[in-house]
């Protein structure tokens, strides 16, 4: 009986094909108010006055709230969530007011009648250099800031080949589909929410404490997500806004989304990187040598320090090695998680670098990677739980036709335009939460399932319950599974593509738990639960991929067209080859519109996005798209978890833009090393 | 200014009260409950409040309520009358058109505009001297005012081009 490994459709199919399933805005309550935010439209300084006597006096309106009158919270330890606490403005577009109204169109009219003076200081909203930066004491999700072996100027010095290139990636914005949403609803000192959210239990840890509640005062109710990649991991402003929003006007259900402009500053971004790359290598290509170094860009008040030079850790043997990482604090939005962070913008300029050696060289790029393949973690000296690197170029090639490649730039046309064929890796962690716990139950002859776990998209109502449903022995059909609602059993965030590490090892502990207690044949009501154990830690465990471009530039306006993608992942066991086939693609194609059209153009004069819609701030649409592909080896890993699977929803990102990039200059020549690749990096250098 | 307006939305007759500012996305989500369409960008950009109006597919988000008195209107919910699925519906979930579901309902009437559409002749930018066909390329620059951040474009083209067929 194996229900992991099969192609199931999706469970929650009709209601999303219908529109029927509910998200946050859509929380079934009785007369509810609307809320609209007011935004600061100063980079830094002081709020002097707010006049909210026309938004007050509006027909409708039922209440303005300002940083005079809003309520103290409890805890105001978190910068970013402590709204309308201080007059002190730290980023344009901060929350300095809300308007809670009986419609939708009078909160909105009232927001824009609330009149704000300020004192403005001179801000610093641009990264442009080092200047200013300093050494955080740690990176997002903990790893070490700086890690170093041997001596990397030693050896570029002595080395007979060098590549010292820097490379830029820019600012990205999640822009999830569905906005930032939340209905809040307090009843005495109970609160309920339904918040769009990537984790229940996350939000309520979060909120409650702001609030002074205990957290079995609050509920967070959230069974469908919007999609997030990462926005909607941790809890931004609009969430403690609309809370607050909700406690002004007792007994009324508040709804707050944030516009798709508003969302630009409120709800995170990944921030720009700078990264300066170093190679070292013998004539045939061996490493002796690689480091970076990265600059990027932190909030003034919270920080957050993107990863990126990670996965140079672990990518390449080398005896020498060195990753360093500089924040720059300057006055913007709060930089927070964007699908992969770290691995993403960090597989950029190494995966570009290792191109421009393989060119250096004369030697294939698939041969080049091959040939710096590590035999253990190069950071750790552990080994790997698995690592089938090789093996996904290696399909991949063979997929592409890469035996066939000619190596020079610029030799291929097909009518007016220029083709090339480009390779990148792909890699991403495998990560386990410390706590979540699932409970099982025999309900009316089935086998219920609850864990408040999420779905944004990635499949959690179907694959769930194939995990089940394996550890059980029993038929997929006989299982359901309850999810996105702290009354659930406790679950983690759905991020760091953890989910189902952590909350499938907590339904395999739970499943048996529940045989050993009450066997094959179990009455109504029995229930057992289970909870993820710790982690392995005798190895390095990451999932690897190879993506392969194929790019055309118009020989004379220089536009540029991808019509093939394919990705080959080495991810563990797939638990549903078809809701992993979409995850995988879907990174991918986020991927290509990095490369080609992700570009958030912050203003330095007002520190303002000054693209933030989907009309400027562009996303790859349908056209954009010809043959995306994805597939994968066969990959048995006993380290990882109980099921053998790596998490996949964020590795599809990875390595993608490097790929295009490569392409890009098989195609003509070019090297472009700052994304996005626009026709105007490309034009000046066509024939 | 408040307005009463009728509309017949998914096959039923609504009466309500609009105020001549309110979408007919924000009427139908708002006022009548109908959360089929989805507010993505307001803005007309992303696609996601696409319904049938007398129809047509249209931006129900540009749309202003008052100006459609009268109007029938379609929604993806309205596409599967007592739970039996629309084509294009079913194509969807085969194909796996799809992830986090708030794009599809858009996707969904979209597609159903847009077949009706190359039905009736209509060129595209991807037409070429010849009359239209059902091709991958008419689909993608159909459906191109739809956009989806999971990014299941290459599922959405086989399914739109299967419930076609």
């Amino acid at each position: 009986m194996t229900a992991i490994g099969t192609d199931l459709a999706r469970r929650d199919g009709t209601v999303k094909v219908t529109g029927t399933a509910t998200y946050a805005y859509e929380a079934p309550v009785e007369r509810p108010a609307y809320a609209h935010p007011v935004q600061a439209t100063i980079a830094r300084g002081r709020i002097r006055d707010i006049e909210i006597e026309d938004a007050e006096t509006l027909d409708g309106v039922l209440t303005v709230l300002t940083p005079d009158n809003a309520e103290r919270l409890a805890d105001t330890d978190d910068k970013e969530l402590a709204v309308l606490q201080s007059d002190e403005v730290a980023f344009r577009g901060q929350l300095v007011g809300v308007v809670v109204a009986e419609t939708s169109e009078v909160a909105r009219e009232a927001a824009g009648l609330v009149r704000v003076t300020y004192d403005e200081a001179e801000h610093d909203a641009e990264l442009a250099t080092e200047r200013g930066s300093y050494v955080p004491e740690q990176l997002n999700a903990g790893y070490p800031t700086e890690s170093a072996q041997g001596d990397v100027d030693a050896a570029m010095a002595s080395a007979e080949t060098t590549i010292e290139r820097t490379y830029t990636t820019a600012m990205y914005h999640n822009n999830p589909l569905e906005p930032h949403t939340t209905t809040a609803l307090w009843d005495g000192d109970s609160l309920t929410l339904w918040d769009s959210t990537q984790g229940v239990h996350p939000l309520r840890s979060t909120i409650a404490p702001i609030f002074g509640l205990d957290e079995e005062r609050v509920r967070v109710i959230c069974p469908y997500v919007g999609g997030g990649f990462g926005s909607k991991g941790t809890a931004h402003a609009n969430v403690t806004l609309a809370t607050l929003a909700a406690r002004a006007v007792p007994g009324r259900p508040v709804r707050l989304a944030l516009t798709r402009q508003q969302m630009f500053s409120l709800a995170g971004y990944r921030t720009p990187t700078i990264q300066r790359m170093r190679l070292a290598a013998d004539a045939d290509g061996r490493l002796s040598a690689i480091a970076i170094d990265v600059v990027e860009q932190t909030s003034r008040i919270k920080e957050y320090a993107e990863q990126t030079g990670t996965p140079t850790r672990i990518m390449y043997a080398a005896e020498n090695r060195s990753v360093t990482h500089r924040l720059v604090p300057l006055d913007v939005p709060v930089p927070s998680w964007m699908r992969a962070p770290g691995d993403c913008p960090g597989m950029f300029g190494p995966e570009v670098a290792m191109d421009e050696l393989a060119e250096r060289l004369g030697v294939d790029p698939i041969e080049l990677r091959i040939r710096n393949e590590p035999s253990v973690d190069p950071d750790t000296g552990k080994p790997f739980s698995s690592r089938n690197l090789v093996a996904c170029l290696l399909a991949g090639a063979d997929r592409f036709d890469w035996a066939d490649r000619d190596l020079r730039p610029g030799v291929r046309r097909s009518g007016d335009w220029l083709v090339g064929t480009g390779v990148a890796a792909s890699t991403y962690p495998v990560h386990r939460m410390p706590a979540s716990t699932a409970v099982i139950r025999r309900e009316a002859g089935r086998y219920v399932v609850e864990i408040g776990a999420a779905d944004l998209g990635t499949g959690t109502w179907t694959t769930l319950p194939q995990i089940a449903a394996d550890a059980l022995d029993v038929p997929v059909s006989d299982v359901e599974v309850r999810i996105g609602d702290t009354r659930y059993p406790m679950a983690s965030v759905a991020g760091g593509s953890s989910g189902m590490t952590t909350w499938g090892s907590a339904v395999v502990e739970a499943a048996r738990a529940f045989r050993d207690k009450f066997g094959q044949d179990p009455a109504d009501g029995d229930e057992a639960d289970g909870s993820v154990g710790p982690a392995d830690e005798d190895h390095a465990m990451h999932a690897f991929g190879a993506q392969f471009v194929e790019a055309h530039v118009h020989a004379d306006t220089g536009e540029l067209r991808v019509p093939r993608l394919l990705g080959v992942f080495a991810a563990g066991r797939i638990i549903n080859p078809r809701t992993a086939r979409s995850q995988f693609i879907g990174g991918m194609t986020m991927g290509l519109s990095m490369a080609l059209h992700e570009h958030s153009v912050l203003d330095p004069r007002t520190g303002h996005v000054v693209n933030h819609d989907l009309a400027e701030y562009h996303v790859s649409v349908n056209a954009d798209v010809t043959d995306v592909e994805a597939t994968w080896i066969d990959e048995h890993d006993p380290y990882v978890n109980a099921m053998g699977s790596k998490g996949i929803g964020e590795i599809g990102i990875v390595g993608t833009a490097a790929a295009v990039s490569n392409a890009v200059w098989h195609a003509t020549g070019v090297r472009v090393r700052d994304l996005p690749i626009t026709l105007d990096k490309v034009l000046a250098a066509l024939p | 200014m408040d307005s009463e307006i009728g509309l017949r939305v998914d096959g039923t007759p609504r009466r309500l009260t609009v105020d001549t500012r309110t979408t007919l996305l924000d009427a139908l989500r708002e006022r009548l409950g109908v959360t089929s369409p989805k507010k993505g960008c307001d803005h007309g950009q992303c696609g996601a409040c696409t319904v049938l109006v007398d129809g047509r597919r249209v931006l129900s988000c540009l749309t202003l309520a008052v100006a459609r008195d009268g109007a029938e209107v379609v929604t993806a919910e309205g596409l599967a009358p007592d739970g039996e699925l629309h084509p294009v519906q079913r194509a969807f979930i085969d194909r796996d058109a799809f992830q986090c579901g708030y794009c599809t309902p858009g996707q969904v009437v979209s597609a159903v505009g847009m077949l009706d559409e190359l039905d009736r002749g209509w060129p595209s930018a991807a037409t070429g001297t010849g009359e239209p066909e059902l091709d991958d390329a008419e689909i993608a620059e159909r459906m191109s005012g739809n956009l989806c951040r999971c990014a299941a474009y290459a599922n959405i083209v086989p399914a739109v081009r299967e419930a076609g067929r």
